[in-house]
């Protein structure tokens, strides 16, 4: 109960560093997301009728994510030197997976007659994808998203470690304290304001998803 | 006065459809040779091999579609009948071979433009699930670049033109309908730019058998009305015998086994292939092609309520058939009476024998004259006037007769066509 109350406390006398450290936080989330659904979902749609190239993206897309965080967040220091520009890279890498596997999925899905009368009444390739196509796999790919969202949002917590900012400070500052005052209050800060950041951003993308999908498709 | 001419006119148009639905659900019978129409669409020797080496779907087929009529394709499953339907509005290329759409090659037309003008209707339907229905039935005219005003207006028209109050599905979405109600929304889709030409690849065969047989008439009485050239495919040669001017039979790789009207291949089937497609009943089928009006038909005896015992004896007597027909005081078929009702004097003879019941008009076919002899207990059905009054009499002998009638004509007509043809083949060969 006393750890609760001094937790609290904490918060309330950080409060304004805390509002810093999340927007910071967001700000690359938001900014590697909107990267990484573009590029996305436009490599789904040229990989997706095409079975060779289409596989060959996902396993790749697949490997980024097994490779550890730190490793990968290390690895573009030479090239990028340290700071926020390594850890967005890392995290743009790791975002790729489930929009671009969702993207191909969404349009797998597509109905192929639907495709076929887009195409009898004369619809051209663009016009059958920007028209038909895409609104169709959209609530598919908003999923794809809203998952790949959830996931960069705790792992950019070790931005940090390569020199960035955001939420994970307040953890990376409590594990390095441990045995201070106020080191356990860190960690659980940066914790439980990740928690309640990605909740938020999977909330507003829940809520974008619904407004731009048609209500035939609900 | 303008009024007046308008209130006319409107009359002119209320019969008019009153006749087209008289003609029967089907509309079945008509006189019309759709081959006097000028050429739609003209295949030249298509030819469509998808597989290098392979079979081909489409082996040489050449084909005159004519204005306003419908051409049903019907075969087998995989004899190539959608693959000839694709050919014509290009979502496949001939391997060789010309298509010429409206006088135009339709490789000089750019795809979809071509499509644009094409009516294209598939078994699966593919309405936008996302979009409303108003939005789907727009779908061309917004290819086309229609302002949103006469999308709207042609929209509500369509819907209407199909049966579906445009003020309860405009705003609907695809989920919302029945099998039945999608279909006729793909239909109206199809419709909507008004193109002149229609493609329909088994449109009705995803929907039960009562919804089919209604989407069939309503299409049909929709067709009189817009006379559009239409190419139907189906495997269900009961299909093409109902929706068909024409008939093309197909075997496999498209090769045409017979190209007539539905009459003509059921009482004329040219081959054992064709026999075998058409199937047993050929013949009942064809009765619906013929109609009571047609008949010559002979002298049969009636009475009235005022004729005498003495001389009903005499007439029925004098006849060969062993029944009477009793007319009421307004000349309207009453009774059956044979020789047992007549020996009866315990009542009034327009209380005695089976009342008619097996009526049929003159322009019931002479399917539907059957159906009512079989019901009848005299086994003959009673000609009527359109307000009751009697007009004949119809026997099976007479059904009899026109059956043979009709197979003699059909195989005379194609007896002409052969030897048009040999003496065609024999002057093109001196030619070259
Ligand atoms: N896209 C395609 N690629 C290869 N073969 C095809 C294709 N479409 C149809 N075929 C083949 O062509 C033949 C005719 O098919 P289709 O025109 O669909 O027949 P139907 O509509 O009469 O059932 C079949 O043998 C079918 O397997
Ligand atoms: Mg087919």
């Amino acid at each position: 109960m006393d750890g609760v109350r001094s937790w609290f406390g904490f918060v309330l006398d950080n409060r304004s560093g805390i509002l810093e450290r999340t927007i910071e936080h967001a700000t690359i989330v938001l900014g590697v997301m909107l990267a990484a659904t573009l590029f996305s979902v436009l490599l789904g749609i040229v990989v997706q009728n095409r079975a060779a190239a289409k596989q060959l993206s996902l396993s790749t897309a697949g490997v980024l994510l097994t490779i550890p965080s730190l490793a990968l967040f290390a690895i573009f220091i030479p090239l990028v030197g340290i700071g926020n520009r390594p850890a967005q890279i890392a995290l743009f890498l790791y975002a790729i997976l489930p929009i671009l596997r969702n993207t191909v999925t969404g349009l797998d899905a597509v109905d192929p007659a639907v495709v076929e009368a887009a195409r009898g009444m004369g619809m051209g390739q663009t016009q059958q994808l920007l028209r038909v196509r895409i609104p169709l796999a959209w609530p598919v790919i908003i999923a794809g998203v809203r998952v790949s969202t959830q996931l960069i949002t705790g792992v950019a917590a070790i931005a940090v470690l390569v020199g960035g900012g955001g939420l994970g400070s307040y953890i990376q500052r409590g594990l390095t304290s441990l045995g201070n005052p106020f080191s356990i209050e860190r960690v659980w800060t940066g914790t439980v304001f990740i928690i309640l950041l990605a909740l938020s951003l999977d909330l507003v993308l829940g809520a974008i998803g619904r407004r731009t999908t048609s209500p035939g498709l609900r | 006065m303008s009024e007046m001419t308008t209130d006319s006119m409107g009359a002119t148009d209320a019969t008019d459809a009153i006749d087209a639905m008289d003609a029967g659900p089907a509309g079945m019978v008509s006189d019309r040779d759709p081959t006097d129409a000028p050429v739609m669409i003209h295949l030249d020797g298509v030819e469509k091999i998808y597989t290098p080496g392979a079979d081909p779907a489409v082996e040489k087929l050449t084909l005159d579609i004519h204005k306003g009529e419908i051409l049903v394709l019907v075969g087998p499953s995989g004899c190539g009948k959608s693959t000839t339907l694709r050919l014509i509005n290009r979502m496949i290329e001939p391997t060789s071979g010309r298509i010429i759409f409206d006088g135009e090659d339709v490789t000089d037309i750019d795809p979809n433009e071509l499509r644009r003008r094409i009516g294209y209707v598939i078994q699966r339907i593919g309405l936008f699930p996302h979009q409303t229905i108003a939005e789907n039935v727009g779908t061309v005219p917004r290819l086309l670049g229609w302002d949103a005003k006469r999308t709207r207006t042609r929209t509500d028209e369509l819907l209407d033109l199909v049966g579906l109050d445009p003020s309860e599905y405009r705003d609907r979405y695809p989920k919302e309908l029945s099998g039945g109600q999608a279909q006729r929304v793909g239909v109206a889709r199809a419709l909507a730019a008004d193109p002149p030409v229609m493609l329909m690849d088994e449109p009705f065969g995803a929907v039960d058998p009562i919804t089919r047989d209604r989407l069939q008439n309503e299409f049909l009485r929709l067709q009189a009305e817009v006379q559009k050239t239409i190419v139907f495919v189906t495997h269900d040669i009961d299909e093409a015998v109902k929706m068909g001017d024409r008939i093309a039979i197909l075997r496999e790789r498209s090769i045409v086994a017979q190209l007539d009207t539905p009459a003509r291949i059921l009482a004329y089937p040219v081959d054992d292939f064709v026999d075998d497609f058409i199937g047993s009943g050929s013949t009942l089928k064809g009765l619906h092609f013929e109609r009571v009006s047609g008949l010559d038909i002979p002298e049969y005896p009636v009475v009235r309520r005022d004729t005498s015992r003495e001389d009903a004896r005499r007439l029925l007597e004098a006849s060969d058939n062993r029944w009477l027909l009793l007319l009421d005081e307004r000349g309207r078929p009453a009774r059956w009476l044979n020789d047992t009702h007549l020996a009866d004097t315990s009542r009034p003879l327009h209380e005695i024998g089976p009342v008619v019941r097996a009526l049929v008009e003159r322009n019931a076919t002479l399917h539907d004259a059957l159906e009512a002899m079989i019901t009848s207990s005299a086994g003959q059905a009673v000609i009527v006037e359109r307000d009751g009054t009697y007009a004949g009499v119809v026997q099976i002998e007479l059904l009899t007769e026109v059956i043979g009638r009709m197979r003699q004509e059909a195989r005379k007509h194609y007896e002409r066509l052969e030897a048009a043809q040999e003496s065609g083949a024999s002057s093109s060969g001196s030619g070259a």
